[in-house]
């Protein structure tokens, strides 16, 4: 009995740093509608900045923790509001989650590249100094964490109903327009949040830092258990957010004490955030449909079917000839390419297509790899088998999150990304921990395509059917009533048409299409293990299917290409691997308002030359010919596969 | 003579390429009560949009009391006594009653003023003080954003359609609080839809159509001309 009342408390002290966290990202949402993902992400950079404070700098721990807290950290959130998150509140839930996921990996590396790794250390507070109480030690750390949790909660509460700025808070998430018309300064309440968001991110990140030490992805990762309990709180209420905190809290603390040490249930201690995660956002009730949200996406153009049937033809032929050209290695990363593309591919059915944001599509492409090596199949039925289980998975995990939509559908994700990286992939029946899979090529009636180069370019003209596939069926029926219901939910609801069903065979169909993805993957490298599927790659993915046209075909390839090169560029100057994360993290920041994103230029570069060419050419044409009929469709096709040849090979 | 409070000088404003004002002049006097009128999409709303600074003007001048103010912030106008009460219901539904009384000192009078003033021309709301402001009803909800007209003291009061979804009964009920505000001084822009209920505490009338002023006068000749002017007879 007595190892219980230890366990609980000390289940109660770490939840009680969770509490701090999570109450952070609820302010911020009740304030500003955006979830910011990156919230943990801000802990863990906040954390090294403190660290920065008092092992380098060597300044006094008190006087560290008032800068961090008192003064970088709401320095940063008042930044972020000012240039970054404003206004993302009222747009489309998928832009704010692209932006801060954008922002928690240019965290991540920029934490690397300011810090690069190196063990460091970060002592707990009066370490050695506690109690005796009962059977258990309570040290000095645990209950300064106890009282700025009492601190913070009390703090809060007074600020939000017993100021007027805090009433004021809680007024802008309603109608930021009328509180100016009260003579209130929106912007200013807004970035007030932000800032006491960001100081609490860092005292949770600060005090935790001794328990999950000082690592980039544990510290990030601790968002998870910041969402679930801020998810018990249905994101608005204070008190269950604390109340979820301490539950997760003690949760895990028994984890550690009763759950066995070995064997498969032990792999659940990590995940057990995740799956709390998971239960909650399941069991809520369900979230309300947004009214009015329709604000123009205006999407990419769909290519007519001469233009996308032209540029897949180009895109095999400069395939054909870009496999017969490289160095052997550098086949191979053409295949990688491919399997990007194509997961991005189903993104863009997903996401730029459905509106539905998913951070587990790498997860799919695993659970397609997972199921194309165990079925050891290698031809074209096991590899649309493993398709099929990937998309089953795909469908139950939409299954039980049916009726949510945006961030919840999205939190649901993740978690599941998580669960599936942490315990699945590295189970006994699957990868094993550590371990890998062996998978063969793939053969076709019989034949067996062995060379790299043939695969890959069997790679690149799955990628292109995948892709004309898509398009096909955009051009339809479906796509019609994909895009009405991304762009208006209630709407489609008072047409009579039922989208539930709906939604899983759209999440069912682009988990399929990861799945094939990492099935092709498996065949491409041979073997296959749970390091090739991290969920941390379904961030990556996402972001860079946004930042290079989550909307198009074109966008999907450009964006593989660029996940592709990306650790090529990272291997070459290690010393840059960090900026190069910031990079891409920070550029999703810039362009996630525009899901079209770089495509769309590309399109515009594309429409441009036309406009200038076309005329000038056909006129010449004209004169050679009698008649210069055929010639435009001839003039349309290369424009846009200069741009992509010049991508594909850059 | 005296500087108008509100002065308003070929104002155009468009959304995107659309344009909803089409050159505006129109002059408010100092401690006068002015109806707009006009039929749907004349631009009435977008014109107390563009005086109460949350839209900005293509080209145009607005003075307020003889003081240029375009591209001031409606914030900023507020604090110094510009008081708007937006079309629909303008109070947050999720803060209480008395919240809201609270962040109505954001214009400058302090808290306990306002919570008096309130209270004390509408005793209901001191009863449902501590209700959440979206539970109440649509006429409560008005009196409530009336509060602020009549606490917060300010030169000028754009109301934009008052009546906006409420019985006659009340819609009365609230023209009268409209009245005692412009006894205490108060200069007030009043958009109105519905013709005859406006005019009646109105000194002055203007009617509104395709983006400018057609006509102004005193209530009794517009409302005789009304129908010509909308129906398109004079302009």
């Amino acid at each position: 009995m007595s190892s219980l009342f230890a366990f609980t408390l000390l289940g109660l002290f770490t939840g009680a740093a969770y509490a701090i966290m999570a109450s952070g990202l609820v302010l911020t949402y009740t304030t500003t509608r955006v979830f910011n993902i990156a919230h943990g992400a801000f802990g863990m950079f906040l954390a090294f900045v403190f660290w920065d404070f008092t092992q380098r700098q060597g300044l006094p721990t008190v006087l560290s923790l008032v800068l961090v807290v008192g003064v970088v950290a709401p320095a940063i959130g008042w930044f972020i509001q000012r240039f970054v998150t404003r206004g993302l509140g009222e747009g489309p839930v998928s832009v704010a989650l692209v932006v801060t996921v954008g922002l928690l990996v240019g965290l991540i590396g920029l934490a690397q590249q300011i810090w690069p790794p190196e063990p460091r250390v970060l002592l707990p507070f009066w370490s050695g100094t506690g109690w005796q109480v009962g059977d258990t030690f309570v040290t000095a750390h645990q209950l300064v964490t106890l009282v700025c949790a009492i601190a913070v909660a009390f703090g809060l509460y007074l600020l939000l109903s017993r100021t007027r700025i805090g009433t004021a808070m809680r007024a802008s998430v309603d109608n930021p327009e009328l509180l100016k018309l009260f003579g209130g300064k929106p912007d200013r309440v807004a970035a007030l949040s932000w800032a006491i968001g960001m100081s609490l991110a860092a005292l949770g990140g600060i005090l935790l830092t001794p328990v999950v030490l000082l690592d980039y992805y544990a510290l990030t990762l601790l968002v998870i258990n910041a969402y679930a309990a801020a998810m018990l709180g249905r994101l608005k209420s204070l008190p269950m957010t604390f109340a979820g905190a301490m539950i997760l809290g003690v949760l895990e603390s028994w984890a550690v004490g009763y759950l066995p040490t070995d064997g498969f249930l032990a792999s659940f201690r990590p995940v057990i955030p995740a799956l709390f995660l998971f239960a909650i956002v399941v069991l809520m009730p369900q979230a309300q449909l947004r009214i009015g949200q329709v604000k123009g996406i205006v999407t990419a153009p769909v290519p007519t079917m001469r233009l996308s049937l032209g540029s897949g033809t180009g895109l095999l032929v400069a395939a054909l000839l870009l496999v017969n050209v490289v160095a052997p290695n550098q086949v191979l990363l053409i295949g990688v390419a491919a399997t990007y593309a194509m997961v991005m591919l189903s993104l863009v059915l997903l996401t730029g297509y459905g509106g539905h944001v998913s951070l587990a599509q790498f997860t799919f492409a695993g659970v397609g790899a997972l199921a194309y090596a165990k079925l050891d199949e290698p031809n074209l039925f096991g590899l649309l088998l493993s398709a099929v289980i990937a998309a089953a998975v795909g469908a139950l995990v939409a299954l039980p999150v049916l009726r949510l939509t945006g961030l919840y559908l999205a939190l649901s994700t993740m978690a599941f990304a998580v669960l599936m990286d942490k315990v699945v992939f590295n189970a006994e029946f699957a990868f094993k921990f550590n371990g890998t899979l062996a998978a063969d090529r793939l053969s076709i009636l019989g034949m067996r395509i062995g060379s790299d180069t043939a695969y890959v370019w069997f790679m690149v003209l799955a990628f292109v059917l995948l892709a004309l596939g898509l398009l096909v069926l955009r051009r339809g029926a479906l796509g019609r009533l994909l895009i009405a219901m991304r762009d208006s939910p209630s709407a489609c609801g008072t047409l009579g048409l039922d989208l539930r069903w709906f939604r899983v065979g759209l999440f069912a169909l682009s988990a399929g299409v990861a799945g094939l993805a990492g099935g092709l993957f498996a065949g491409l490298r041979g073997t296959v293990g749970a390091a090739d599927f991290l969920y941390f790659q379904s961030l990556l993915v996402l972001l860079l299917a946004v930042v290079f046209g989550a909307t198009s075909v074109t966008g999907a390839l450009l964006g593989g290409t660029a996940l592709m090169l990306l650790p090529e560029f990272q291997a070459a100057s290690p010393s840059m691997a960090g900026l190069l994360f910031a990079v891409i993290g920070f550029g999703a920041v810039l362009l996630g308002r525009d899901p079209n994103g770089i495509a769309n230029h590309v399109f515009r570069i594309g429409r441009w030359l036309r406009s200038r060419i076309a005329p000038g050419l056909e006129g010449r044409l004209q004169g050679l010919l009698p008649r210069g009929g055929g010639s435009d469709g001839a003039v349309d096709v290369p424009l846009v596969d200069i741009a992509v040849d010049v991508e594909k090979v850059g | 003579m005296s500087v108008p409070i509100l002065d308003v000088i070929d104002l155009h404003a468009a959304y995107g390429r659309i344009e909803v004002l089409r050159g505006v002049d129109l002059s408010v006097p100092r401690g006068a009560v002015m109806a707009l009128l006009g039929p749907n999409g004349a631009g009435k709303s977008t014109l107390v949009k563009v005086i109460s600074g949350q839209k900005e003007a293509t080209s145009g001048d607005i003075h307020l009391a003889g003081v240029h103010v375009q591209g001031a912030a409606s914030d900023a106008l507020a604090r110094v006594g510009l008081c708007t009460i937006p079309e629909g219901r303008s109070v947050f539904p999720n803060l209480t009653v008395e919240e809201n009384l609270v962040l109505m000192s954001y214009a400058g009078v302090p808290a306990a003023a306002v919570l008096d003033t309130a209270y004390g021309y509408f005793p209901r709301l001191h009863e449902r003080r501590h209700q959440l402001a979206g539970t109440m009803s649509g006429g409560e909800q008005q009196m409530l954003a009336m509060s602020r007209a009549l606490a917060s003291d300010p030169a000028l009061l754009l109301l934009d359609e008052l009546s906006m979804g409420l019985a006659p009964l009340i819609v009365d009920e609230l023209y009268e609080t409209v009245a005692r505000i412009a006894e205490s001084g108060v200069s007030i822009l009043c958009i109105e839809q519905f013709a005859r209920t406006a005019l009646r505490v109105a000194d002055y009338a203007a009617v509104m159509s395709g983006g400018r002023i057609v006509a102004t006068g005193e209530p009794g000749e517009i409302l005789d001309t009304m129908a010509d002017v909308i129906l398109g007879g004079a302009a």
